[in-house]
């Protein structure tokens, strides 16, 4: 069998489908949506090659900028919220009553379609029968919010729901990684007399670093080009105030006509979550691994 | 223990699995002969936006249509594909850039098929036209699907949009139905003061807050305004389209529309006045079944709806009997379609088969001409379609009239209008640069 895996061209046989896969699937859409970048094409006519007039007006679109604004909000959100993640993750993992039905409560929303998770947010939203705003009057609340009307609060709205929605997905990877600290090495610690907190802080948590960078990186690129809540909650609005980067490269490309300035977008939005993949790795390095 | 019950499960799976794909191959080989026997049968692919689910009556039309047809004509064989609306839209326009549009498809008039139309997607359908089916449209339908003077798809609705109230709710206030802006504004003031919101809308798609404006822009301006102003003959910052802008806040203002609108969805706003939330409702006819033959909503509310014109304006130029509506879907076929000439037949069989049903048993107002002495409908519907024969002026819908992407800025700064996040100037504005950066 060893001679048969170090044999170059069987490694190219068993490697060719998944490469072959990827590369109509994956890549080659990248390189067309660069290519449909630097054209202005309305979807369906002819193609007119504009170089990259689509990246100088890109520059200059307030309603793009703002959108990132928002999409980077959403990021910056969803990496602070993955410390609450790891502090459930921690409680759970700690043989606490229960942690087995409340484990799988957390991952329900995950369970769900987004469209659902949608659907259910606005029930609770609606302005006047939603959940919150009946309790909101029943408490004699004068000045009631309109969650998704309100272009101030409409994106914190819209987060609530995001960070839910994941909740479940982040808690589980994290349960997963903290089950697989073996136990001797925290028996040990509690004999020398740690406190569970210093257990928590000094043991779990570095051993698990690696798992908690890849969430980092999960959670900001998972954020930036996010779409599907917004889509389905707000469509963007009122009038861009829930904008992210996905949903105006939809609105560009699928709305009004624009495929050269969509794609556009859409490549920007590839660079830009390769350059922060590249940045988070750069500056959650560490130069050994963690050993006790 | 458990593994060994574990691939007992598995072990049945397997054997589940062989016998089903067992079972299928020869099925499959089967129906491969069928076909080639008849090798001469044409395929027409034919995709729609009226699934069975949500719009059962329309769907039925559509199937028993086909099947007549297909009686008639036992060589041709139709291949249905039905999407709801918003995913017909995207596949549309999707396979359209592949090139591999049905053969007979729906698509929307002017603004929305021109992208189309010059990338020569549909093929122009004169010489049926012509032969003997444009008499049976309402004059001046067909043009609203017409791109230098050819046509490319035949209508099959043609909508206008009333303001739809709650009679018990009137009555209940002593409110009469307004026909000038000022009682209409006195109306809307009673009904806050008595706590009962006076106007359903769900803005978040914005195409709803249009028509508020529309109405406005036409019972000011009078009915070319806005036309001209899209077709550049005329300026977006016309006063009267600014004026019109301001009487859209003078109603926010007054707290005229349902909490939350800018939030809601057309649906949800709808939901306010089917739960006699809310009194008034301003919509296109299409939802006139729902006001008469819906046996899901309730036979005392359905009793209940009204309609009247849109009130006009002291000083203003348009007058009471000038709409706001438009033909919506129509058929077209594609220009690359293998079968071209029996996909113009079955367009032509379905318009003509197409109106009388509609408006009888679906509740659709056609582009066809109705004979109301003849059928038997809900008097709604006999109303609203001698309204529409009296029409003085019918505009079609904004967002429709104008190129996807000033009509997305249109829609935007209606958000924005009805939210006061910009003012009728700045409003007037940004629609003026869009329309002047597209040369529209």
């Amino acid at each position: 069998m060893d001679k048969v895996m170090s044999d170059k061209k069987v490694i190219a046989l068993y490697v060719l489908p998944a490469l072959l896969i990827i590369l109509t699937l994956v890549y080659s859409p990248i390189v067309m949506t660069g290519y449909y970048g630097l054209m202005k094409w309305d979807g369906i006519g002819e193609m007119e090659f504009v170089g990259l007039a689509n990246y100088t007006r890109l520059l200059s679109d307030s309603m793009f900028w703002q959108s990132v604004y928002h999409s980077f909000l959403l990021a910056l959100f969803s990496v602070i919220s993955l410390a609450a993640y790891l502090l459930v993750a921690l409680i759970l993992a700690g043989k606490i009553k229960g942690a087995n039905v409340l484990r799988k409560i957390y991952l329900i929303p995950m369970l769900l379609s987004s469209v659902a998770i949608a659907q259910l947010w606005l029930r609770i939203y609606h302005p006047t029968n939603g959940v919150i705003n009946s309790l909101l009057t029943f408490l004699g609340v004068e000045d009631i919010p309109l969650w998704l009307a309100d272009p101030n609060i409409v994106l914190f709205a819209i987060f609530i729901a995001i960070l839910w929605q994941y909740a479940g997905f982040y808690i589980l990877i994290y349960y997963a990684a903290l089950k697989n600290i073996p136990e001797s090495l925290i028996e040990a610690a509690r004999i020398d007399g740690a406190t569970p907190w210093q257990i928590a802080y000094k043991i779990k948590i570095p051993l698990i670093s690696n798992v908690i960078k890849v969430t980092i990186v999960l959670a900001v690129v998972g954020s930036l080009k996010y779409f599907d809540l917004i889509y389905v909650m707000t469509n963007g609005g009122p009038n861009g105030a829930s904008e992210v980067m996905a949903s105006y490269m939809y609105k560009q490309a699928f709305r009004s006509f624009d495929f050269g300035y969509g794609s556009a977008i859409g490549f920007f939005l590839l660079l830009i979550c390769l350059v922060i993949t590249w940045l988070i790795r750069k500056l959650t390095a560490s130069k050994e691994e963690i050993q006790y | 223990m458990i593994r060994k019950k574990y691939s007992l499960i598995f072990a049945l799976t397997m054997v589940f699995l062989l016998v089903v794909t067992g079972c299928s191959s020869p099925n499959t080989a089967s129906s491969g002969n069928e076909q080639a026997d008849d090798a001469e049968i044409v395929t027409i692919n034919f995709m729609h936006l009226w699934p069975a689910g949500s719009s059962r009556q329309q769907n039925m039309i559509v199937n028993e249509i086909i099947e007549e047809y297909q009686d008639a004509n036992p060589h041709v064989r139709i291949v249905q594909e039905v999407l709801e609306n918003e995913q017909y839209k995207n596949k549309l326009q999707i396979i359209s850039a592949s090139n591999e549009l049905p053969d007979v498809g729906m698509t929307w008039p002017a603004g929305f098929m021109e992208p189309y139309v010059k990338g020569n997607r549909f093929t122009p359908l004169d010489d049926i036209l012509h032969g003997g089916v444009k008499e049976l449209f309402v004059a001046g339908t067909t043009e609203a699907y017409a791109v230098d003077g050819k046509t490319y798809a035949f209508p099959l609705e043609l909508n206008i949009v009333p303001l739809y109230y709650n009679k018990a709710i009137f009555a209940e206030y002593n409110l009469e139905v307004p026909t000038d802006f000022e009682a209409f504004k006195h109306v809307v003031q009673t009904l806050v003061d008595n706590k009962v919101a006076p106007i359903a809308l769900g803005n978040k798609d914005r195409w709803t807050g249009s028509l508020w404006y529309m109405y406005l822009a036409d019972r000011l301006g009078g009915p070319e305004v806005l036309t001209n102003a899209i077709n550049r003959t005329g300026t977006f910052e016309d006063e009267s389209l600014v004026k019109a802008a301001e009487e859209v806040q003078n109603l926010v203002d007054m707290n005229a529309f349902v909490r939350g609108y800018n939030g809601l969805s057309n649906d949800e706003g709808k939901s306010e006045f089917l739960n006699e939330q809310a009194a008034m409702y301003l919509m296109g006819s299409w939802e006139l079944p729902n006001f008469t033959t819906n046996d899901e909503i309730p036979q005392e509310f359905r009793d209940n709806v009204g309609y009247f014109k849109f009130p006009t304006v002291d000083g203003g130029k348009g007058d009471i009997d000038s709409w706001v509506g438009g033909p919506g879907v129509g058929l077209f076929v594609a220009e690359n379609s293998p079968v071209k000439e029996e996909a113009k037949q079955f367009v032509k069989f379905f318009v003509e088969r197409w109106g009388d049903q509609a408006v009888a048993r679906a509740g659709v107002t056609p582009a066809t001409t109705v004979d109301t002495s003849v059928l038997e409908l809900p008097q709604l519907y006999i109303d609203v379609l001698n309204d529409l024969g009296k029409a003085s002026n019918i505009t079609l819908f904004a967002d429709v009239q104008m190129r996807a992407a000033v009509a997305e800025t249109h829609l935007n700064m209606i958000q924005s209008l009805f939210g006061k996040q910009v003012s009728p100037e700045d409003y007037a504005k940004k629609h003026e640069e869009a329309l002047a950066a597209e040369g529209n």
